[in-house]
This record gives structure tokens, sequence and C-alpha cells, in this order.
């Protein structure tokens, strides 16, 4: 990827996972396991079980809960092959640069000394570092298959009747609604600028046009933002989610809270 | 003839910029509007502050005798009430579409007024079945195509059976087959008590669409008439940048003449 068509890639790919983050919602129409609960007992399920990883201090007991949640995703229908693209891969990228530097100062057993920089890894530098990693890619798999197996619809109305405050649910709801609309506005903003722009910028053009791309986007953004909630305003949205769908729980919504609530405190307690 | 809007002498701004400036109109039932101007006239502000989303900082209006305020909508029984009379149509649908399928945009807004599932339902299919877009239903509304999102957008506020449509600009950007079949909808309203009003620049549909003509400029109603009355005015559409001069020569010499865009043909003395 040349240098020059860095950003029009990154926006172009901005809204290939957008829309498939907005196709989301065919994934959760699929005849899952997951998909057969109430969402409100996936929503506090899976929450649970991202807490429980926050709690654990025992790398067993993160790893215990990792592959619960594999189990989870492949009861869900979701593609393991996607999962790792989408979540595994990016979170180890993000994570790792973060992780990086704990293995360095984290001070105690040396298990590796460079001969040269005297750099030296701990053995606690190392945990401390698979720590940080195992628990970001358990907890982001989590929500990913929460996502996928539930329509975002769903999702929202489950957080309000768990009593989340209803502007809460509101700026959730225009996130979704107009990502996938400003995204497309970057794009067109960057092929408007790319069929006028003869020869090659430099580097400092190049990031004095993105800055003021940028600056011109977020201005967009809140324009945008505006309209969209005063479509949905015109058509009588007073906050509260409604939906066609009624939430009921019925016996297996029980046995499947109670199976998330025991998973979730056995993985605190065994990672105490 | 019963008074729809009662608006009188109001003011708009958005920050310092001044968008609507001592406006007065009266539109009554069953009257089919146009309100017609250039960009930056004042149209679409004017149909928000009829459709309550937006509320002038001086002046008042009146629907059906009742003022809209911030106040009145507020409360929800009236809000409720106002939204389902009246429905405003924007003019970029993608705004209005963010719902996963086109059977659930249609059915946002009926769920927004509590109606029961059976009949939410019952009206989603008769809407869309009456716009034509039965074959949509399942699919999601941004991979629609620009003539497909306007009907469903239609569709979502139709859904309602509104007293008052707000058109704003309805047929822009769409093809010449998508256009026609906006204007016939809006035609098949001719004669019943629907009020329609439709702010546009496109002079070629006013006859079609509306019985009284109100031109903008700067914020403000520079004239009122019927369609023939006001497109016959070639002064008022030049000052009102609805028309321009067209320059061109015929064996050397230059001369400039009003120019109606939209119209295939047009004659004239040399």
């Amino acid at each position: 990827m040349s240098r020059h068509s860095f950003l029009e890639s990154t926006i172009q790919g901005f809204t290939r996972a957008v829309s498939k983050a907005l196709q989301a919602d065919h994934a959760a129409s699929q005849p899952g396991l997951l998909q057969r609960l109430d969402p409100r007992v996936r929503v506090i399920g899976i929450l649970t079980l991202v807490v429980s990883v926050v709690i654990c201090r025992r790398l067993a007991a993160i790893a215990a809960i990792l592959l619960v949640a594999i189990a989870i995703a492949v009861a869900a229908r979701v593609s393991l092959a996607s999962l790792a693209k989408r979540v595994w891969l990016v979170v180890l990228g993000f994570t790792a640069v973060i992780a990086l530097p704990a293995l360095f100062i984290t001070p105690g057993e040396p298990l590796f000394t460079a001969p040269v920089l005297h750099l030296s890894i701990s053995v606690q530098g190392v945990r401390t570092a698979v720590l940080l990693v195992l628990r970001v890619e358990t907890a982001a798999t989590l929500t990913t298959v929460l996502v996928l197996s539930t329509a975002w619809t769903h999702i929202l109305k489950a957080l309000r009747s768990l009593h989340l405050p209803a502007e809460v649910v509101t700026m959730l709801a225009m996130t979704h609604r107009y990502v996938f609309l400003l995204i497309e506005t970057a794009n067109q903003m960057f092929e408007s600028r790319k069929s006028r722009t003869v020869g090659v910028l430099s580097g400092s053009g190049r990031r004095k046009t993105t800055a003021r791309t940028a600056g011109v986007l977020l201005s967009k953004s809140i324009e945008l933002s505006q309209e969209v909630y005063l479509a949905m305003l015109s058509r009588g949205f007073r906050g509260e989610v409604r939906l066609l769908t009624d939430f009921r729980l019925k016996p297996r919504d029980y046995v499947g809270l109670t199976a998330f609530l025991f998973t979730g405190c056995l993985a605190v307690w065994m990672g105490r | 003839m019963a008074s729809t809007f009662e608006v009188q002498n109001i003011s708009f701004s958005y920050e310092a910029i001044p968008a609507i400036r001592g406006l007065t109109l009266h539109v009554g039932e069953g009257d089919r509007v146009a309100l017609l101007g250039a960009n930056g006239s004042g149209k679409s502000t004017l149909l928000r502050i009829l459709d309550a989303l937006y509320f002038p900082s001086a002046g008042t209006v009146t629907f059906k005798g009742e003022a809209l305020t911030e106040k009145h909508l507020q409360q929800e029984e009236f809000a409720l009430n106002f939204r389902r009379r009246v429905a405003l149509v924007f003019p970029n649908p993608d705004v209005q579409l963010f719902n996963p399928t086109v059977f659930d945009e249609v059915a946002y807004g009926p769920l927004q007024m509590q109606w029961s599932k059976e009949d939410v339902i019952r009206r989603v299919e008769e809407t869309i079945e009456f716009m034509s877009i039965s074959h949509l239903k399942d699919r999601p509304p941004y991979r629609l195509s620009g003539g497909e999102k306007k009907r469903v957008a239609l569709a979502s506020v139709l859904v309602l059976d509104p007293e008052v449509l707000l058109l704003d600009e309805p047929t822009a950007t769409l093809d010449p087959k998508s256009q026609s079949q906006v204007v016939d909808l809006i035609q098949q309203w001719k004669g019943t008590a629907r009020t329609v009003i439709t702010a546009t620049h496109q002079l070629e549909i006013v006859e079609d669409i509306a019985d009284r003509v109100f031109v903008l400029e700067a914020g403000a109603v520079i004239a009122e008439g019927t369609p023939s009355e006001i497109l016959s005015n070639t002064d008022l559409l030049l000052r009102a940048n609805l028309i321009h001069a067209h320059r061109h020569s015929h064996g050397g010499v230059v001369h400039s003449h009003p120019h109606l865009h939209g119209h295939s043909r047009h004659e004239h003395e040399h």
C-alpha cells in the first residue's frame, strides 16, 4: 500500500467494517443456541462474564473464560474465522503495543537480557503482558459474540429494560444510526479531494489536507447527528426503544441466566 | 376554510445567521401548497418549524388553533398526537432511514405511537403494498437506490395516515420515472382533506403538486398566488433566483432572455 493511498484505504476499510457491522443483524437472525435466549439474559450473562474477566487475577481462570466465550460463539453460529480476523488479530495488535513496555519495566526475576542494550525481560513482566492481552481478547470476544448474535435494536431495548437511562440508550442508538453515513461522507470527501489533486502531495501537504478534512468532517458529523435525531423526533421518538418483538422470559432463559452467573462466579473464585 | 397552520411574523436564526425574518402565512385544511425559493431562502427551515422540530425566536405558529411551543411538545399526549397528524419527509432519505429492514423502518412511527402490535403489522403491510415496495420489505434501507429510498421514506410517514404532509424537495436527485411517481402520488391527494406543503425549486412540477404557491426570498414571503400567476411572473422568478438570464448568440449577436430549466423546449423572438 502506498503512503499516498493510506488514508483513503483506511477510510474504505472503515466503510467495509461498518457495513459488516450493520449486517450483523443478519447474523443475529441465525438459529443459534444463544439467539434462543431472551436478549436481556444475553446482555446480563455476557456482562457478568466480562466483569469476571476484569476481576480475575489468574491466567488459567481468564483462559477458561476465553474457552467458554469460544464455546458460546460456536453455539451462536458465529464464524471463528471471522472472530479471528475481526477481533483476535486486531486486539492483539493494539494491546501488544500497550503491553510491550510491561515486559521490561515490571521488576522481578530476569528471564532474558538483551546482550547490547542490557534490557531485561522479567518473568513477572511476561505474566503482566500476557494477562493484559488475554483479558482484552476475552472481553472483546464476549462482546463481539453478543453484538453478532443479537439485533442492535434488541440490545438497546434490553439495556433500557435494565434501567439504563434513556439518554444513554438514545446516544447509543444515534451512534449506530449515523456512523455509516459519516464514514460514507468521509469517503466522498477523500474521493472529491483526490479528483481535484494534480500530482503527488508532499508529506506536509498531506498532513494539512488531512487536518482540514478532519475539521470539516467533525462539523459535518454534528450536523448529521442533528439531522438523524430530528428525523427520529419527527416520527414520534421520545427516548424509549419500541419494537414489534416482546421480551418474555421462558424456562430456558432462567437456565441460561443461572449458567452465566454460575460460570462468572466460578471464574472469579478460581481467579482470586 | 378551517385553518391548519397560522404562522404570524416568525423569525428564526442559526446562531447569528438569520434564516426566517418576519414570515407570515396561512395554510387551510386540504390545501396543496408549494413553497418556492432558491437555496438558502428558508424553505427547509420553515418546514421544520411547521413540524415543531425548530421553534421560532419571535412570532407564533399554531396548528389547528393550538400553539406549537417547546412546552407543548414536551407533553407526551400533545406530542404524540401532533406527530401522528403531521409528517415531514426529509430531503436526504439517508437521515430518515435508520432501521435494519424496510419493514422495521415503516413500523417505526406506529410503534412510537404505541399502537397495538396487530395494528402496526396490518398498517405496515397495507402501506408497503400501496407504495409498491413489498418486494423490498426485508432489505436494509441503506442498500436501496435513491428512488427506492424516497419511496420507503414516504411510506415511513404515510403509514401514520397523517393529516398534513410536509415534503422537503421530494423529487430532488430522483430520475425522471421516480420523479413522476412522486408527483403522481401527490396528485392523488387532490380534493382530499389531506394538507400537503411541498418545498421545491423545481418549477416544472409546481402546477401538478400545488394549488397555491408562496415564493420565499431571504427568509420572507415575497409573493403568493396560484401556480399560473406565479409562473407567469418572470420578474418575480428572476428576483427569487428561480430562473436566470440565459445569454447566447445568433449570427454574432449576443442577447439574453429568461430561461426556465426543466421545460424541455422554449421559443423566443429574435
